[in-house]
């Protein structure tokens, strides 16, 4: 179909890949949202900055989105550098977080906002907007205002506004914080899928570890205007690259003991209990006595009440503090023995039938232990 | 289950006598009101007290055939367009100053203050100080140039408030929307802001148009040798002596209420459009 939306700068045939060098935003009270940023988004890519708030991932996603302007840095797309371009210019689309439907516009003429303030006639724009709204499945609501939709209808609005652009990035700014947890679910892959349709870069701001995980190709983790980690999200998840990584994506024990010794590349630590631990090093060489964190995944351990003697690597015995039954799994929580108010506590995650062939209770001693090759060493942070 | 004390059935004393105090409210403000409207329908022979002496249109007569009641059909005839002329340059003035308002700049604090002190400064004062300047400068005071700068300094202060109420619920983001979507300033601004703003806007020119022809004290050095409704009224409270005087009252009333419910009619309708029910469209 001949299409309105043709247009010129679309016609460099790129697919939106992404490109931030030495990103530094600077506000005038002096403060850093953005301190530093270098990071590479290939074409076609869900990628999702993932942080806590406060930690620049907003800014960035605005700066990308030309909504915002770097103070110090470059941002490419597709090779070219966009900063001081407009939005269309960029060739990006953002979906604010409250989705910014215009009120007092119908769904339809909110879809067709970018090709009227264009100059296409009424005619043209409709038969466009008509073809985008069917595409996000909302053709019986053409004629509503944003008011009379429920959350995940205004949305698909958004969405079909975005997409209207024909952007080569588009950009979310939490879009799933604003729906109950059943929808956000639902929008989570219908997010995934159209990204799939369209084959163009999504870059999608969240909080959440799980939605993260579950979108994106790649992962960014943030920490006060820093990027922490950037891999697949299965590396980000099964090996966080620091402390601050394993603690914030959950899922890990973080633990911290001073190197005593490496052999054959498998170090052996003790921590301030005098417990021993063993883990493999692989290439990185440190020097013997220093602190190191390393992290064990929570699922890949074992538990058992705390009958006789542990095993003298890799065992953790403490208190139990809460169970939390979770479907799939059992949630254990263990103080671990000679551990202090500040100190991690240790979780296991114990399968479901395996934790009611012989359960563990709150105030029952219980003891944690794996294999060396389930731990990984940490950076520090 | 535990009964509110508040529930309807059991009712302490200070209910009563809030409602009391509100019942006296109401007499008071309406209470004198009703009574000029019932001896503005003074029958020919009855006088400017109560009882009536039958019902008739006839003061409403004496009142527009102008003579000796004075010139109230001219009065109206410089109140109007001064409230018009008022009431849109309060909405575009205090339109751009909300604007400028949502960003700090330098001077903002001092000039917000400035702005908020010709609200607290005497209004028969500044009507003096600006029949002075024109005198000193040899400028002919009138209702359309003096006159209308003084009950500037009267509406644009409020009409700013209003504003800045408004625009503390704008949502910014909806501009970035529309500059997301390729809009230039010009375009958010008449495709996306002003219709969003439009029931605030209303409101800050029912306030501007209902402000200036209600405005005395400002205008009474102002207007220069013709007059404004209030101060004709005023003027012929001095030596008008009939019931023409509550006739006027009661017009000048129905013309505010229709005023009012104009503006208002006009908010009901955009907000019931943008919040139209459901059930009512497929």
């Amino acid at each position: 179909m001949a299409s309105v939306l043709a247009e010129p700068e679309m016609a460099s045939g790129g697919r939106g890949g992404v490109e931030l060098a030495g990103i530094v935003k600077r506000y005038g009270d002096g403060t850093l949202p953005v301190d530093g940023i270098n990071l590479k988004i290939g074409s076609g890519t869900y990628c999702c900055l993932l942080g806590p708030s406060g930690c620049g991932k907003t800014t960035m996603l605005r700066m990308i989105a030309g909504h915002e302007t770097p103070s110090e840095g470059e941002i490419l797309i597709d090779g070219t550098d966009v900063v001081g371009l407009s939005p269309r210019a960029r060739g990006t689309a953002m979906m604010f977080q409250n989705y910014a439907l215009f009120p007092h516009l119908s769904v339809r003429d909110n879809v067709a906002f970018t090709l009227r303030v264009r100059g296409i006639n009424k005619k043209d724009r409709y038969r466009e907007a008509d073809r985008v709204i069917e595409q996000v499945q909302l053709t019986e609501l053409s004629e509503r205002l944003p008011s009379q939709l429920s959350g995940g209808q205004q949305q698909r609005v958004a969405l079909a506004r975005a997409i209207i652009t024909r952007p080569r990035v588009l950009l979310h700014d939490e879009p799933l914080s604003a729906l109950d947890e059943f929808l956000r679910l639902q929008m989570r892959s219908e997010l995934r899928e159209l990204q799939r349709q369209l084959g163009i870069t999504f870059i999608h701001v969240t909080h959440t570890q799980l939605e993260a995980v579950a979108v994106a190709d790649q992962v960014v983790v943030m920490d006060r205007g820093h990027v922490v980690q950037s891999d697949p999200a299965r590396t980000v998840y099964a090996e966080p690259r620091s402390a601050y990584v394993a603690r914030f994506m959950g899922g890990q024990n973080v633990l911290f003991g001073r190197l005593e010794a490496v052999e054959d590349g498998i170090a052996t630590l003790r921590d301030e209990g005098g417990r021993g631990f063993r883990l493999r090093l692989g290439g990185s060489v440190r020097p013997v006595g220093q602190r190191l964190a390393f992290a064990v995944r929570r699922d890949h351990v074992r538990l058992a009440r705390d009958s006789a003697a542990p095993p003298a690597f890799n065992a953790i015995t403490g208190l139990v503090r809460a169970v939390e039954y979770q479907g799939t799994f059992v949630k254990v929580t263990i103080r671990p023995d000679g551990s202090g108010d500040k100190d991690d506590l240790f979780v296991a995650y114990v399968e479901e039938g395996d934790y009611f062939a012989a359960p563990i209770g709150i105030a029952d001693r219980a003891c944690a232990w794996w294999d060396l090759d389930e731990m990984h060493a940490l950076a520090a942070d | 289950m535990r009964r509110s004390q508040f529930s309807a059935d059991r009712r302490g004393w200070p209910f009563y006598a809030l409602g009391a105090v509100f019942a006296a409210y109401v007499v008071f403000l309406y209470g004198p009101m009703v009574c000029i409207y019932l001896l503005s329908f003074q029958g020919p022979q009855g006088g400017l007290s109560f009882p009536m002496r039958g019902a008739s249109l006839h003061w409403f007569e004496q009142l527009i055939q102008q003579g000796d009641t004075g010139d109230l059909m001219g009065a109206l005839s410089r109140s109007i367009p001064l409230a018009l002329i008022v009431m849109v340059l309060t909405v575009v003035i205090s339109l751009a100053g909300g604007l400028a308002f949502r960003n700090r700049f330098p001077g903002s604090g001092v000039l917000f203050y400035l702005v908020i002190a010709s609200l607290v400064a005497p209004g028969y004062v500044l009507s003096i100080g600006i029949g002075l300047m024109f005198q000193l400068l040899g400028w002919e005071t009138s209702w359309y140039t003096s006159a209308l700068g003084a009950q500037l300094s009267w509406t644009l202060p409020f009409g700013l408030l209003i504003m800045f109420a408004i625009f503390g619920r704008f949502n910014r983001s909806y501009e970035e929307a529309a500059r997301d979507l390729g809009a230039s300033q010009l375009q958010t601004m008449v495709l996306v802001v002003i219709p969003i703003l439009l029931p605030g806007m209303i409101a800050v020119a029912l306030f501007g148009f209902t402000l200036s022809y209600d405005e005395f004290a400002r205008t009474l050095q102002t207007t220069g040798s013709t007059n404004t409704v209030p101060i004709e009224i005023w003027s012929m409270t001095q030596n008008v002596t009939s019931p023409s005087i509550y006739a006027l009252g009661t017009l000048t009333t129905a013309l505010s209420f229709l005023v009012i419910g104009v503006s208002l009619g006009a908010i009901a309708l955009i907000q019931r459009r943008r919040l139209g029910s459901v059930t009512g469209r497929s």
